[in-house]
């Protein structure tokens, strides 16, 4: 079997070559290359799946806010709004839109989640498998393999583009958390693998550019509510990719074009606070009363 | 290509709200702590650029202190350090600066005790951190592998010596001298483990002042 897939075309011949799923040629050769079985790498994928469920859990009943005081009680007034009034798209989006807000709370207040890919979009992924998993009451396994496949994503994006905001601007870390997702609930709801990556690709696509100028230099404004925002991106993306709308820039190259816009983006956008809403005047105020 | 793991992209488990400035914090933390090997009587931590600026509020500060007493990424009573009794072991405190030559997440330990040592590194991003000087020593090593550190005199064959003595796959050797024929330093990163006898064996040869080995952190 191939030892190295770098790219998603590698990616869906090997899987064609060999008729298997994106999750099952994942875990043979993470096993074989961390010299370890395959129940004890799923072992390892469960914990991390086990702390978002617990990140989840903690910030459902928390309204803590952060050191800065500026955020912390978001995922609190949705669920409020949601007892009164539920959610236009229904329980679905509820469920994600609040797992999204009490996972990137727990965040900012010192709680426990797990990077996936990063502390700043940690909410994405958890949100949207979770979400799901827990609203069609899907087993534990199809959950890992989902998880294992949004990790074969994230790992091959990585490949090209440090998954970072100062190399590659918030494209490359809520970005790619995005693209993550969707191709990992493309395959909890049955998609094949063309259309997994067609789900990602769509995803990523339509978050290029995406600029990581955060306020007072802190993960808070506007990561937190970017975090539910682009949950229910991922989510539009399955539904196109699963309906057979397809990218009609390959997956390669949508990341080819992560990359390129990466490198033109200023430095003044990429994770420095030094333009974009972190130079706004209430951003400066904010700074001000920060640093006192 | 260098190939990463799909474990690096879905952990690790850590306290937020940083990867790089708070789960970094703590894994460089954890570093100068096997690399100072003791109980220090005072510490003073320098942060530098971003970690001057934003630490606060990253719980940077919180994440150093942490990871020099030997709490791991992932233990929520990080949050509280400051009032936790293990944080009353010895005196610290903070330093805030400016440096442009330095990478925007640096710090420096500056420890004091039965030995005195300033030790430097950065936080690269996502967690990944680079220790890059033990007193006036360059060196370079991660905490992604099991390494050996070794301090000695800068004479003939002591590569050929460490490296003889050690039965595992080097994955990287990185050597460094204050002068010719004055004192060396050698950071050796491994692919497996080495065991004590090993360790005692190295300690032994003739010119070697400190030697260390730094298990790897857990992902």
């Amino acid at each position: 079997m191939e030892r190295i897939i770098s790219t998603f075309e590698e990616l869906s011949t090997c899987c064609k070559k060999y008729n298997k799923q994106i999750w099952e040629l994942a875990q043979e050769r993470e096993a074989e290359q961390a010299e370890i079985s395959i129940n004890e790498f799923r072992a390892i994928v469960k914990k991390s799946l086990d702390a978002m469920k617990e990140a989840i859990k903690n910030g459902l009943n928390c309204k803590e806010m952060s050191i800065s005081g500026m955020c912390g009680d978001d995922c609190y007034k949705l669920q409020e709004r949601y007892k009164k009034q539920h959610a236009l798209f229904g329980s679905a989006f509820e469920r994600i839109t609040t797992y999204a807000l009490s996972t990137i709370e727990e965040n900012l207040r010192m709680g426990k989640i797990v990077a996936c890919p990063t502390a700043g979009s940690c909410a994405i992924v958890p949100s949207v498998l979770v979400g799901f998993s827990d609203e069609l009451n899907i087993d534990e396994k199809s959950q890992i393999n989902a998880l294992i496949t949004a990790g074969e994503v994230g790992r091959i994006i990585s490949n090209k583009v440090a998954l970072a905001g100062a190399v590659a601007g918030c494209q490359a870390e809520c970005g790619v958390a995005s693209a993550m997702s969707a191709a990992a609930l493309t395959q909890l709801r049955g998609g094949k693998i063309e259309e997994i990556l067609n789900a990602m690709a769509l995803a990523m696509k339509n978050l290029l550019g995406l600029t990581c100028d955060p306020v007072c230099g802190l993960v808070e404004i506007p990561c937190v509510k970017r975090n539910p925002f682009l949950a229910i991106h991922a989510v539009t993306a399955s539904e196109l990719a699963l309906a057979g709308i397809t990218s009609k820039i390959p997956p390669d190259e949508v990341i080819d074009a992560l990359e390129q816009t990466g490198k033109l983006m200023s430095p003044t956008l990429k994770e420095s606070s030094q333009a974009g809403l972190a130079k706004t005047k209430t951003a400066i105020e904010l700074e001000k009363k920060l640093l006192k | 290509m260098k190939q990463s793991s799909i474990i690096d992209i879905i952990s690790p488990i850590m306290v937020g709200p940083s990867s790089s400035h708070t789960a970094g914090a703590v894994r460089l933390g954890l570093l100068a702590r096997n690399v100072y090997n003791a109980t220090p009587k005072k510490v003073t931590f320098k942060l530098y650029n971003s970690y001057a600026l934003t630490g606060k509020g990253h719980g940077t500060d919180k994440g150093l202190l942490a990871g020099l007493l030997g709490l791991s990424v992932d233990d929520t009573r990080i949050k509280d350090i400051f009032n936790l009794d293990i944080a009353k072991n010895f005196e610290y405190k903070f330093e805030y600066l400016e440096d442009f030559n330095r990478h925007p997440n640096a710090v420096d330990f500056i420890i004091e005790g039965e030995q005195n040592m300033k030790i430097s590194g950065d936080s690269i991003g996502a967690g990944e951190v680079v220790i890059r000087k033990i007193n006036d020593f360059s060196v370079k090593f991660t905490g992604k592998y099991n390494t050996l550190l070794l301090v000695y005199k800068d004479v003939p064959n002591m590569i050929a010596r460490v490296t003889n003595s050690i039965h595992v796959n080097i994955a990287s050797l990185h050597c460094d001298r204050y002068a010719k024929g004055e004192e060396a330093s050698m950071c050796v990163c491994l692919d497996g483990e080495i065991n004590e006898k090993v360790i005692d064996f190295l300690g032994l040869i003739e010119n070697v002042y400190m030697i260390r080995y730094i298990k790897k952190l857990d992902n």
